[in-house]
């Protein structure tokens, strides 16, 4: 690892901060809605406990609420403004990276609706929309509309969750993702969970995704041409503390450089997890990884090309983390050439709801192009936003 | 060889456990507990959020997957404690049984005395506020009669092979808890109208039962980490009023009320919001006899050292 100049990364770090986890790592998600009551004022005694006013509780119901049934709506606002010069992947100085707008609500007894609205300056766009059919028979469960493939670990998450402000290379080398984009599809997805010996939870994902309208990972002008995607994935506590989480996936479909080039896409990843239930508040730990291998036909031959990250994440305080990761990545469309990078970051949550984060990147790119950058991201999140999958 | 195989399944019948028929997740240990007391063996247990564990933040592992799909009966707080990590975890459980509503769905918060229920606006600038009341109401052992009656009805309508056995370990509960009750009471009776000063606001139906008074929170708002002018102020009140006690739940750092109770001679108390949260604390009535003896044990002690 090439040395980072410190003044500029101090600097970053003294001046920026951001980040929540959501469930991998801290994240505004303003649902979680917990403590209970403002404090009394401090200078005056505590007002004695009031009867029960006439509010209807989430279970009782009793209270006519013309709004009862409607979505649970919430705004996520995502700011980010950079520094440093990149002539490979430039961005500008201040942004509205994303706006995103979910609407998340149970249909029936027999399913739920999410729909996640990303507000971008090139338009708007469905992120996800998709009903869940929470019970099928042989313990099934299955999805259809557009939604985010179940490929890797990052993928699955949404942007303001993930613990950096940009996702690693390999999701915009082999997975031709747009910064601040992972793979999302129109398709369906069928699950079940699969219990293994040790209370190891394990669970098992089939989908088949249209590519008619993708581009560079998988595109096919032909309506038959579906892509296949598959995902395996195991977790396991070890004590309160301790928990691990590993996944193999595999993607295949047609490519859209000819009219019977395929790729097929392969990931696994490795996520290690350590908080502490008791002894020792406001302390955490996630070390995640990723390995991608992209075989890509092409007019010019078979490229084959691999893609790494690892990173780590540490709490230092109630509302403090930092966090590194490193990542290199082939480029799926021309495996000789080959970028890496370093990532440092450092967030503070001023509460659930809110993230400030710094970040400094250093990329190294394919011919030695090398772009140092700092980054300060601002989240925000409002409304009932609903929890987010572990 | 028929004795023989006779001799063997006598063995094995023997040293096989009694068979769980009703499988009870709850949300926090507490319910588990009063559960545990009133299922007797015919339920099994399993409580997600440890009793030393902050009970709004819990990581909703896949693991809770396994318990949930397996379930009859999920207790929650209710209230929104749980909505942080629960209904996901509801959804990827695949049971219908434990879904809202559903049969084997019980909100204990229902029939409960449930404090501090706002009726004006409600802000997050109020900090981490609960629209429907104070979450932490099993803290009343009134309410926890509430809590069994409740679960002894609902494992009847499960489990109705169970009924006269969940009647009268009912019963036994409520007679342990009228007795607890009494010798609690007598503790911290002599201590009625006592201003005390908790971290969070974790303790209000404690308090109403015991006629105690809480005077301010180290927490300028809920969910909000101490802030230095906020704590020049709670020095100030505590010096003020001669305020002998903070309570503190276990899962906060303790260094600011550590610099506060310094400043202010008074006692600071790490007390247990659930059951489990100490290893000797095993059920809902060792949790009152540990709190309640370390609170009555402060303020006689500070009782003791003003007259002096």
């Amino acid at each position: 690892m090439k040395p980072v100049p410190i003044g500029f990364l101090f600097g970053l770090w003294i001046g920026a901060a951001a980040s929540a986890l959501a469930q991998d790592a801290p994240a505004p998600t303003p649902t979680p809605a917990p403590s209970p009551e403002p404090p009394a004022p401090v200078a005056t005694p505590a007002q004695p406990p009031e009867p029960p006013a006439p509010v209807a509780t989430p279970a009782s119901g009793s209270a006519v609420n013309p709004t009862f049934f409607n979505p649970a709506i919430a705004v996520i606002g995502n700011f980010l403004a950079s520094v440093g010069h990149n002539p490979v992947q430039p961005s500008p100085a201040f942004q509205v990276e994303e706006s995103e707008i979910s609407f998340q609500a149970v249909v029936d007894p027999y399913a739920r609706a999410d729909l996640f609205l990303s507000f971008t300056n090139d338009g708007v766009e469905v992120e996800e929309g998709y009903v869940t059919f929470l019970t099928l028979p042989w313990d099934m469960q299955a999805k259809a509309g557009k939604f985010k493939v179940q490929f890797g670990k990052v993928n699955t998450l949404h942007l303001h969750v993930l613990p950096w402000v940009d996702e690693p290379l390999p999701y915009q080398n082999l997975l031709f993702q747009q910064q601040g984009d992972t793979w999302a599809a129109e398709g369906i997805s069928v699950s079940k969970v699969i219990e293994l010996p040790g209370d190891t939870f394990s669970e098992v994902y089939g989908q088949v995704l249209d590519n008619s309208t993708g581009v560079d990972l998988f595109a096919s002008p032909a309506k038959g041409d579906l892509t296949y995607n598959g995902q395996y994935r195991i977790f396991r506590d070890f004590g309160d503390d301790h928990n691990v989480e590993a996944s193999f996936s595999y993607a295949y479909g047609h490519n859209g450089t000819s009219l019977t080039n395929t790729t097929n896409l392969q990931n696994a990843a490795l996520v290690y997890r350590w908080k502490p239930l008791q002894g020792k508040p406001y302390r955490s730990l996630i070390i995640r990884s990723e390995y991608f291998w992209s075989n890509r036909e092409q007019l010019n031959g078979l490229q084959k090309a691999q893609g790494f990250f690892a990173g780590a994440d540490w709490q230092l305080g109630r509302r403090w983390f930092t966090g590194i990761r490193y990542e290199f990545s082939d480029r799926a469309n021309d495996a000789a050439e080959r970028d890496k990078g370093y990532a440092a970051t450092l967030t503070f949550m001023p509460s659930e709801f809110s993230v400030i984060r710094g970040e400094f990147r250093q990329r190294v790119y394919a011919g030695g192009i090398k772009a140092n950058e700092g980054f300060l991201q601002i989240q925000f999140a409002i409304g009932a936003h609903g929890a987010h999958p572990f | 060889m028929r004795k023989i195989m006779m001799v063997l399944a006598a063995l094995l019948g023997a040293a096989a456990p009694a068979l769980a028929t009703v499988k009870v997740v709850s949300s926090v240990q507490d319910f588990a507990s009063i559960a545990d007391a009133i299922g007797g063996k015919r339920v099994e247990t399993f409580a997600l959020a440890k009793g030393y564990q902050d009970p709004h933040f819990v990581d909703p592992k896949p693991s809770f997957v396994l318990k949930l799909s397996k379930a009859d009966l999920l207790i929650v707080a209710g209230l929104e404690l749980e909505i942080g990590y629960l209904p996901p975890l509801i959804d990827q459980s695949r049971n219908d049984k434990i879904r809202p509503g559903a049969i084997g769905y019980l909100d204990a918060s229902t029939g409960c005395d449930i404090l501090e229920r706002p009726t004006g606006t409600v802000t997050r600038a109020m900090g981490d506020v609960h629209p429907f009341g104070n979450p932490h109401f099993w803290l009343d052992p009134e309410n926890g009669r509430v809590i069994a009656r409740a679960i002894a009805a609902k494992l009847t309508e499960l489990d109705p092979a169970g009924a006269a056995e969940y009647k009268a370990n009912l019963a036994a509960f409520e007679t342990k808890l009228t007795e607890g009750e009494k010798r609690w009471d007598a503790a911290l009776g002599s201590f009625a109208g006592t201003e005390l000063v908790t971290y969070h606001n974790s303790w209000p139906n404690f308090l109403k039962h015991f006629k105690l008074v809480a005077a301010g929170y180290i927490e300028p708002k809920p969910g909000i980490p101490p802030s230095p002018s906020h704590t020049v102020e709670i020095i100030d009140l505590m010096k003020a009023k001669k305020i002998p006690v903070i309570l503190m739940e276990p899962y906060f750092d303790r260094k600011t009320p550590d610099q506060i109770a310094e400043k202010t001679g008074a006692k600071l108390l790490v007390f247990i919001p659930s059951v489990g949260g100490l290893p000797e604390i095993k059920d809902y009535f060792g949790l009152f006899d540990y709190d309640v003896k370390l609170l009555a044990d402060a303020l006689a002690a500070a009782k003791k050292g003003s007259a002096q």
